[in-house]
């Protein structure tokens, strides 16, 4: 949990001092937003050499060198009093006093960051302040660690790092399913309640179906004729049935079967509903762009087999399937 | 041609905030009837309609449409925007006619995508 603390000004102003407009927050990429949810103690440096006041610069210089470091925080009884960075120790080179104490050389105004606050402030800071090390404080006020540009490029590049193995090992898993579930015989399956005369949420479900079977490791023809399909028999239920129906998707790792049930009103002539260009759609449908009579048509050009079964007054049933080569949803090639 | 050579063909103002204008279209289709877009399309192409309902980005999501322009100044529904951005196609709305924006798209060189289906 976050500790009551005072909003940074990066709350209170927004970027930069600016609002966020919704045009602003569309234009937000995955950097930017991981400058903001990724905290300034998730990168910075903890592990931290120190330095007193009165330690010889030429021994702080070692410390620097050996540790391949550019600045130290400089310390008395727990305070942070001042920061000694490479910088101020080639100043005193130049008057060669290597020997003078830390404290006639460090920079006294300390500017500081907290460690709860998110990366984005120190980056602001770094930017006002031209400072090129800011230490890191918590909430009592304590000195906890340091941060560079170089911690918030290496933490932003973990995080991102970390975001695309996730996405590999989903997009593995979910590939490999009919590999890894050993069984005589594998089937997933997706069920989709749609209502009727929902229009504005029509094709949500085949939009969620053609994405499963591209992550299943469909290959894109098969996936853009599955969707062309299940379009089409979605849109079927939301404009002809009475109560909606149930779109399912079956997938086998040798075969994908979609199938649309609904209990009415069904169909009276189903020969006629397969003429192209015959319809019963209103008006009102029309001026969506569809009821041309070609839905059906459409679904039989994009699958291999399409049964089609109606009794006025119980209902219908599609039923599209098409044959995948094995290739597509195990990755191994049956001989 | 790149959608944003497209959209200084068509004089048309981008909807959509923050997607990638540099992406390659490579053909047009000029469609009212969802069903013949879905039948006779090929994917990769730029979708010339006069219909502004979530439907018709549904429909370009489906046959894989690279973007959708509107003919006449037409502004879509708020949903059809909302879907638009979650699935990452870009709408544009056009002041031309569907005529004039066909043949200002197939003078400047995009091919026509529509395919040769029988009825």
């Amino acid at each position: 949990m976050c500790p009551t603390r005072t909003p940074t000004r990066q709350e209170t102003h927004g970027r930069q001092g600016r609002s966020i407009t919704d045009h602003d927050a569309n234009e937000i990429n995955r950097v930017e937003e991981l400058s903001y949810d990724l905290k300034i103690n998730e990168v910075m440096t903890a592990h931290m050499h120190i330095t007193s006041p009165e330690m010889p610069l030429s021994k702080v210089l070692e410390i620097l060198r050996i540790n391949r470091i550019s600045g130290v925080p400089v310390m008395t009884d727990n305070q942070l009093v001042g920061i000694l960075s490479l910088e101020d120790i080639v100043r005193a080179m130049e008057k060669n006093e290597l020997s003078a104490p830390v404290s006639q050389y460090m920079t006294k105004k300390i500017i500081t960051v907290a460690g709860h606050d998110s990366i984005v402030k120190a980056i602001q800071t770094f930017t006002d302040s031209k400072l090129g090390r800011l230490p890191v404080i918590d909430e009592n006020n304590k000195l906890v660690g340091m941060i560079t540009k170089g911690d918030i490029t290496r933490g932003i590049l973990t995080a991102l790092q970390k975001d695309y193995k996730e996405e590999e090992v989903r997009r593995y898993r979910a590939s490999h399913l009919f590999e890894d579930i050993i069984s005589d015989r594998t089937t997933l399956v997706l069920r989709y309640n749609i209502k009727a005369h929902d229009f504005t949420r029509g094709g949500n479900a085949s939009s969620h179906i053609k994405r499963a079977l591209l992550r299943l490791g469909a290959n894109p023809q098969i996936a853009r004729r599955c969707g062309i399909a299940v379009y089409e028999a979605e849109m079927n239920l939301i404009i002809h049935t009475t109560n909606g129906g149930i779109l399912k998707l079956e997938v086998e790792s040798h075969r994908i079967t979609m199938s649309t049930t609904d209990d009415g009103p069904g169909i009276a002539d189903i020969a006629q509903v397969l003429q192209p260009g015959y319809s019963t759609a209103t008006e009102q449908v029309r001026e969506m762009g569809f009821g041309a009579g070609m839905g059906l048509v459409n679904i039989k050009r994009c699958v291999e087999k399409m049964e089609i079964e109606s009794t006025i007054g119980k209902g219908t049933k599609l039923v599209m399937r098409i044959h995948v080569p094995t290739e597509n949803f195990n990755g191994r090639k049956d001989g | 041609m790149n959608l944003k050579e497209i959209i200084r063909l068509t004089e048309g103002i981008l909807l959509t905030p923050n997607m990638d204008i540099n992406v390659q279209i490579s053909g047009g289709y000029g469609a009212d009837l969802m069903s013949d877009v879905l039948a006779a399309s090929q994917p990769g192409a730029v979708l010339l309609t006069g219909l502004t309902n979530p439907q018709v980005v549904r429909t370009a999501q489906m046959a894989e449409f690279g973007a959708i322009i509107f003919v006449r100044g037409k502004q879509p529904q708020p949903e059809t925007l909302l879907i638009s951005i979650q699935e990452n196609i870009p709408l544009i709305t056009s002041p031309f006619g569907m005529f004039e924006l066909s043949g200002r798209l197939h003078q400047a060189g995009l091919p026509s995508f529509e395919s040769n289906v029988p009825n």
